[in-house]
């Protein structure tokens, strides 16, 4: 049975026998590389992953696990989240969002804030909910803020099929969907070229399992094949974080041409097909900017032409955006594995998830978040 | 957000669009669209209101069996 099988993914002690194992493999890359190896989690529910089921502070002496720029609230730009609060001010309109999103601060205020002040904010777990809103309420726009990677985008592009097949035309989307493969080609290019900023080099990249669901194990092959740095898919089970650990060391000393993957159960060679059709159908890729990482060419999924109808970038004209001012947060760097929280001066003393001073303690995915609640020294 | 957990689909209603899955004991409607070939009985992983893979019994057993093995070697 399959259920079976599952359960096994969680046993402690297979988990702990493998522990004994990934750290015999980590001390034999130490001896090939001559350092210590640096291995970086793409994706922010990893970072989550690996210190609450205690691996980072595990296999600390033998490996250092940075974590990287995944999680799709935290890279969301200062000024698209004033434009988002700039959308709830429109008269009539109903916003619909992930909970994180409405945390997260502007120049000026939360999503949080503006509900507060009147605007009309309300939580969904799904863009279907979203739509379930804009049927309820015929005669008013309701805008869904789109937010997250390659996993999420289908479901945004097949609610808004739905929409139109119901011809529910008060349904607008507000796509801040981003796009991992080029912000990884962008994080290994700067990487290459600003060791000074960071002590060493990363040499492997744990990639993200869900995203890859959905894109496909070989379309990550460039990352090996271009960076010449050793990369592996991997799940969130403890046993799934140790064995893309061990298919990391093994690519790297057996130096694999290609990307591996420690997911097979969920992540296919080519992805989910039906998925992909459904992000080409309705979006295209653009330019976009990340917090931290800045501009990045063809990283960002908008609205097509043919859906301008529903495209609140479109269809609304936004009143005046407050001046962006400086913020001492620096999530900019922790999104590119340079700092981590713990060398931020303001962790744990005015920035905590109460009073989150920037994006990465608002989510729960966020580094600083998870370092609060899993790698804070009491 | 990312947060994709293993569920069971208990029903498929009519048309094929939503469907019932059941994940540690409870029961909710995500949509099916993206994984057209699911039935009654496979586990599914959620994203977002969606099911968005089926868990490829087949895989899983291989990532064990080849753990184990990797496992065995070092013990003997
Ligand atoms: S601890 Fe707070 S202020 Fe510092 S980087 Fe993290 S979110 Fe920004």
């Amino acid at each position: 049975m399959l259920s079976e099988q599952l359960k096994r993914f969680r046993e402690p002690q297979l988990a702990k026998e493998t522990i004994v194992k990934v750290k015999k493999s980590l001390q034999a890359l130490q001896t090939y590389q001559g350092h210590k190896a640096i291995f970086m989690e793409f994706c922010g529910t990893h970072t989550a992953a690996f210190s609450r089921t205690g691996l980072r502070q595990e296999l600390k002496e033998y490996v250092t696990l940075l974590s990287g720029p995944g999680c799709p609230v935290c890279v969301t730009s200062a000024q698209d989240v004033d434009r988002i609060i700039a959308f709830s001010q429109i008269p009539q309109a109903i916003i619909a969002t992930f909970g994180d999103m409405v945390k997260v601060r502007g120049s000026e205020m939360t999503l949080q804030e503006a509900k507060a002040c009147g605007s009309d904010v309300r939580i969904v777990y799904s863009s279907l909910e979203a739509l379930e809103i804009a049927r309820e309420n015929r005669e008013r726009p309701v805008i869904f803020i789109a937010v997250g990677f390659e996993t999420t985008t289908p479901t945004a592009a097949l609610t808004l099929t739905k929409a139109i097949e119901e011809g529910i035309d008060n349904l607008f989307l507000y796509s801040l969907h981003k796009a991992t493969a080029p912000a990884l080609k962008a994080l290994l290019h700067s990487e290459l070229t600003t060791t000074d900023k960071r002590s060493t080099n990363i040499d492997g990249i744990i990639l993200p399992g869900h995203v890859a669901i959905i894109t496909g194990r070989k379309c990550w092959d460039f990352v090996v094949q271009e960076s010449k740095i050793q990369a592996t898919i991997s799940g969130f089970e403890a046993l799934d974080l140790l064995l893309a650990l061990e298919d990391l060391t093994q690519g790297i000393m057996n130096q694999h041409d290609q990307v591996g993957n420690a997911y097979g159960r969920a992540v296919s060679e080519a992805g989910n097909i039906v998925a992909q059709q459904a992000m080409e159908q309705i979006f295209e890729l653009q330019g976009g900017d990340w917090r931290g990482l800045g501009s990045i060419p063809q990283s960002s999924y908008k609205l097509k032409k043919e859906y301008a109808a529903h495209d609140a970038e479109k269809a609304f004209t936004l009143p005046a955006l407050p001046e962006s001012k400086g913020s001492s947060c620096q999530c900019g760097d922790i999104l590119k594995g340079i700092k981590t929280p713990l060398q931020c001066p303001l962790f744990a003393k005015s920035c905590d998830p109460v009073h989150p001073q920037g994006p990465c303690m608002v989510s729960h995915e966020g580094t600083c978040a998870t370092y609060y609640k899993y790698e804070r020294k009491l | 957000m990312c947060l994709a957990a293993p569920s069971q689909i208990t029903h498929i209603e009519e048309g094929g669009f939503m469907a019932e899955v059941e994940s540690f004991g409870n029961k909710r409607r995500v949509a099916l669209i993206m994984v057209p070939t699911a039935k009654v009985g496979d586990y599914v992983l959620v994203h977002a209101g969606y099911a968005i893979q089926i868990l490829d019994e087949e895989e899983a057993k291989e990532s064990l069996r080849l753990w184990e093995e990797i496992l065995c070697s070092q013990n003997s």
